[in-house]
């Protein structure tokens, strides 16, 4: 399941990179992976997009920006949400991780180490403040559905981690 | 076919609905910050999911209704949700338990759907279930805490759980429309999670310290859209914008 394959027109991904995450605003919709198809046909570009979680309130948005950005530069766009298959957070690239941990939201660990993390039986979640693994779980939703809340046992900043989704 | 598909559909909707709706009554009145987050969280997990089943609905009426008039334009009797849901929130340790009744059931029934033949009701199971383990794994350890808590946190989760028990059962009915679907292989045989629903409740309870209920009194009748006198209540606050200014949006 590593590897959905999307079908994006790379002379669109100009346009795509500049519509972000609303909720993380140093990720663009390509770094989330929330893309899955994008192509001009007949003079419009169709694009679908794939929610994160059911009711994520940032997918309207993202629709909107998507058409806005778009117009502006004299395209229509038509964005259709889909939602199979199911998004994963391996489909956040490399990049998009980085970004995430620089603005202080912990990256999503592997399945299974998040597990532990969750249920509080390994001490992995590392803080994004000073880079300790010694942090506990706080709350499993945090300011989204998508994301946890942990705090620093070092340093004592409390944070944020975007939980595996698989 | 079509109709009772439709049917169907809204049946499972409907429990995500309601529950959703109660949830979303806690916005800014949860015992803390991170809990009262967690359940609006659950709830907007909830609606999600509620959208999409009636957007898949919509369509099986084409030009008839929106997921709009689905969801807010309908009367109290075409709701076919599980009494269940519709319980008023009382305290947290009651939500919780509410919540908990709910997410075990949930969770085994998503797993099931998964299977179903109907590939849009698979779609929206495949993205479900990842939020509903979350939901269950949730709500399961609040019941531990609470229930093997202090002497008053096991006395209110006890009398929650004795106030619930009754309308566990319903969860197991089968409709007439449920019934067609499973013959076609698109529903969930939900008389068959039985078993695992009350050795998973049971399990969970035992290590809360808490007692569980032999009641074999259950009330039923939500699924035939027969509700308890708390649903009028929750319908008359639900669908206030929506009768009141028509057309809109959610
Ligand atoms: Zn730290």
């Amino acid at each position: 399941m590593h590897l959905e394959t999307t079908h994006i027109d790379p002379s669109l991904l100009p346009i795509l990179e500049t519509v972000s995450d609303p909720e993380i605003p140093v990720l663009s919709v390509l770094d989330l992976g929330v893309i899955r198809e994008a192509f001009e046909e007949d003079g419009v570009v169709k694009i679908k997009l794939t929610p994160t979680y059911s009711g994520c309130p940032a997918m309207d948005v993202i629709g909107d920006d998507l058409r806005t950005a778009f117009a502006a530069i004299g395209k229509k766009a038509v964005v259709q949400l889909v939602l199979a298959p199911a998004w994963t957070t391996d489909w956040i690239s490399e990049a998009g991780k980085q970004k995430m941990e620089e603005y202080g939201i912990a990256a999503p660990l592997s399945e299974t180490a998040d597990k532990d993390a969750l249920l509080g039986n390994a001490k992995v979640v590392r803080c994004t403040n000073c880079g300790s693994q010694n942090t506990h779980l706080v709350s499993q939703f945090g300011s989204t559905a998508c994301k946890a809340l942990f705090k620093c046992d070092d340093c004592q900043e409390p944070f944020d981690y975007f939980k595996c989704l698989k | 076919m079509k109709n009772d598909l439709y049917n169907y559909i809204l049946g499972i909707a409907d429990n995500s609905l309601i529950l959703g709706q109660r949830l979303g009554e806690l916005c800014g009145h949860g015992p803390n910050l991170e809990t009262d987050i967690a359940l609006t969280n659950i709830s907007l997990d909830l609606l999600g999911q509620t959208r999409s089943y009636f957007q898949y609905a919509a369509t099986l009426v084409e030009g008839e209704k929106t997921e709009d008039d689905i969801a807010f334009m309908r009367t109290e009797r075409d709701y076919k949700n599980v009494l269940l849901v519709e319980q008023p929130n009382t305290h947290f340790g009651f939500v919780i338990m509410r919540q908990f009744l709910f997410d075990v059931y949930h969770l085994q029934f998503m797993k099931k759907l998964q299977q179903s033949k109907d590939e849009t009701l698979v779609a929206i199971a495949n993205k479900g279930i990842k939020e509903v383990s979350y939901h269950e794994r949730f709500s399961s350890d609040w019941v531990i805490r609470l229930g093997d808590g202090t002497d008053e946190s096991r006395e209110k989760m006890q009398e929650a759980v004795n106030g619930l028990w009754r309308y566990t059962n319903e969860l197991f009915q089968l409709t007439e429309a449920d019934k067609a679907m499973v013959s076609e292989g698109i529903a969930v045989d939900v008389s068959t999670l039985k078993d695992e629903y009350y050795a998973k409740v049971s399990e969970v309870l035992k290590e809360a310290t808490l007692t569980i209920p032999d009641d074999n009194y259950f009330q039923k009748g939500g699924k035939e859209g027969i509700h308890t006198e708390h649903m009028g209540y929750l319908l008359a606050d639900m669908q206030y914008m929506q009768r009141s200014y028509p057309n809109m949006k959610w």
